[in-house]
């Protein structure tokens, strides 16, 4: 009780990496075994870090919050005895912008517009996961039309190849390689344009909404998929030419921020980091939703958990997302885009000109929304960064009584201090930049 | 489900309990109530079944709800600590509900279990001001060090609040 009697008192311990000295040996214990319980014994077992060097042969420094490669305003606090890092505390809360507070105050109809801003780089999934967890609270997930479910696959695959793109050019970026960061930043922008053309917006798109989407597919839909998929499979194989084959490369990633299996289970991490260790875990194919289950692809894994692995993954799930793309393009039924429900859905626009209670419905639908019934309710799916939960509890009003999501980068973003012991400061921006945290979504 | 259900089973819902607490299951999923006297224990037996991830760990402030739904011979509470979790090899969810009262809001730590809640649950401390006891590192995660107040809980208004910031003009 000592820590909450402390802050009862009105003293706030502080967030920052404290001085060895100021430390308690089983303080000092759990940082050195970098977050993992390691006993003692463990702890002088793993050999390659002094145990307890004397402290004027360390420093402590911060790298960041405006660190270029920290992928956004992350902090990280590190110890250094020479180039290795001994401990390494990320500080986070500089982008927090208090999103699930926000998220009590709008209404299911207006909730898409506030968690899709949340991971920027996967806008549609987090509507996906939002989306979903209402309709299992309104009862209508098997109510949602085809036509929906695919469009939804559709646009969450692309965006998952649009994020694994961008990861492709800031991983660039922060090796040194920058012409690759040009490279993935230009093939991003061809998916960001067919998006675009679809819903409006390069980003926070709000296109994926409780009860179906905001719009169908637009004409000439398939050829521009079609087109996109022509592009960026060829030059796929020029990122192996330019970076997977090269020995520079392979040394910058291999073998740096190992983590294993069993850590990264004991941490929570998903998403490549998991997958990364060898462990085959894709809720698309462990936990199917939507139409996954209906649909053939391979759950990427790695071997050795270090870096290389999860580049290897990312590039890999880009041309599984690719394989999917062109199933659901084979296999997209035609139909309502949205559900029926006049509970859920406005009126169409054309309506509204002719008839007086379509003009209300209209109207309420928009100022006061739905009523979604009493409950509570946890949703998971797999966005690029790993498992993206939405939790929503219900009081029988248009708006959540408590939305909260579980991000993926949040969760993730503990793997750091673990991966980075005993590692090299330069090794430490690699290793950032594999986690591939986005900040938005840890502050939230 | 419920609506084609047998009426006869409908009349004489089985009582399901896991490790002693209350299981219902509600809109498909899985849900122990669990006595927040013995939270650390049965989540560690629930460890002990296979839940080997614990993906996640959040709180509801119910202040405006003191009449919600909770199973038998569970008193409501104002705040609840809400812990989800993950078995690998069964494809298992289960979600964990702690009642925690308003005059002592505090709560063991899972920290020895799943050293993944670390950040977790410095983000309820600092959202909801709920704390765990034995967490290792308990402090602010979101919000800055100096800030007052808890800004999830539902007495914490939102939108005209001065910027408290250190050494910030007034």
């Amino acid at each position: 009780m000592s820590i909450l009697e402390t802050i009862e008192q009105g003293n706030e311990p502080e967030q920052g990496l404290k001085p060895r000295s100021e430390l308690t040996a089983r303080e000092l214990l759990r940082e050195v075994g970098a977050v993992l319980r390691l006993s003692e014994a463990e702890v002088a077992k793993l050999g390659d870090v002094p145990v307890d060097p004397s402290e004027d042969q360390t420093m402590i420094i911060n790298m960041g919050p405006q660190h270029p490669s920290t992928h956004g305003v992350l902090r990280l606090m590190l110890e250094l005895q020479g180039e290795t890092v001994l401990r390494c505390k990320p500080i986070i809360g500089y982008l927090h912008t208090g999103m699930e507070k926000t998220g009590e105050q709008l209404t299911y109809m207006q909730g898409g517009t506030n968690v899709t801003r949340m991971d920027y780089l996967s806008p549609l999934n987090n509507e996906l996961v939002f989306s979903l967890a209402v309709e299992r609270l309104l009862g209508i997930s098997d109510d949602i039309p085809e036509r929906a479910v695919w469009m939804r696959m559709l646009l969450s695959e692309l965006n998952r190849m649009s994020s694994h793109l961008l990861f492709m050019a800031t991983n660039g970026m922060d090796l040194g390689a920058v012409s690759m960061m040009i490279y993935g930043w230009r093939e991003r922008e061809e998916v960001l344009r067919f998006f675009q053309k679809v819903t409006g917006l390069r980003m926070n798109h709000n296109f994926i909404r409780p009860g179906g989407l905001a719009a169908d597919l637009p004409a000439g839909w398939r050829d521009d998929v079609l087109g996109l998929l022509g592009q960026i499979g060829p030059r796929l194989d020029e990122y192996d030419v330019l970076m997977t084959g090269q020995p520079l490369w392979r040394d910058r990633l291999q073998g740096v921020g190992v983590i294993t299996a069993q850590e990264a289970i004991a941490l929570g991490a998903t998403g490549p980091i998991l997958r990364g260790t060898g462990v085959p875990w894709d809720l698309r194919r462990d936990q199917p939703y939507l139409r996954y289950a209906e649909l053939d692809f391979d759950v990427i894994v790695g071997s050795y958990g270090d870096a290389f692995d999860r580049y290897a993954i990312r590039l890999n799930e880009i041309r599984e997302s690719m394989k999917l793309v062109r199933q659901i393009l084979d296999r997209m039924p035609s139909g309502d885009y949205r559900i029926q429900n006049k509970k859920v859905t406005p009126p169409p626009r054309a309506r509204i000109d002719e008839s007086m209670e379509a003009l209300i419905h209209h109207f309420k639908i928009f100022t006061e929304g739905f009523k979604v019934p009493e409950g509570e309710v946890y949703v998971a799916i797999e966005s690029p960064r790993g498992e993206i939960g939405c939790y929503i509890a219900s009081d029988g009003s248009p708006t959540p009584y408590r939305m909260h999501v579980r991000a993926p980068s949040f969760v993730n973003i503990q793997c750091l201090p673990h991966m980075m012991r005993g590692g090299l400061v330069a090794d430490a921006v690699a290793v950032i930049s594999s986690v591939d945290p986005v900040l938005g979504e840890v502050d939230r | 489900m419920a609506d084609t259900a047998d009426p006869e089973q409908q009349t004489a819902p089985e009582p399901v309990a896991l490790h002693g607490c209350p299981l219902v299951v509600a809109f498909g999923q899985r849900v122990l109530f669990v006595p927040r006297d013995q939270y650390a224990k049965v989540v560690k037996a629930l460890l002990a079944d296979g839940y080997e991830m614990c993906v996640d760990l959040t709180a509801v402030d119910y202040l405006q709800m003191p009449q919600r739904t909770v199973p038998d011979g569970v008193v409501a509470e104002r705040f609840e600590v809400v812990v989800n979790l993950l078995s690998l090899k069964d494809r298992l969810r289960l979600r964990v509900r702690v009642q925690v009262p308003e005059a002592d809001p505090a709560i063991a730590t899972l920290f020895d279990m799943y050293p993944g809640t670390e950040a977790m649950e410095r983000e309820v401390y600092d959202m909801f001001g709920i704390g765990f006891t034995d967490h290792p590192d308990l402090t602010r995660i979101l919000m800055p060090e100096d800030w007052d107040g808890h800004p999830l809980r539902k007495d914490y208004e939102v939108g005209q609040i001065p910027v408290q910031f250190k050494g910030a003009p007034n």
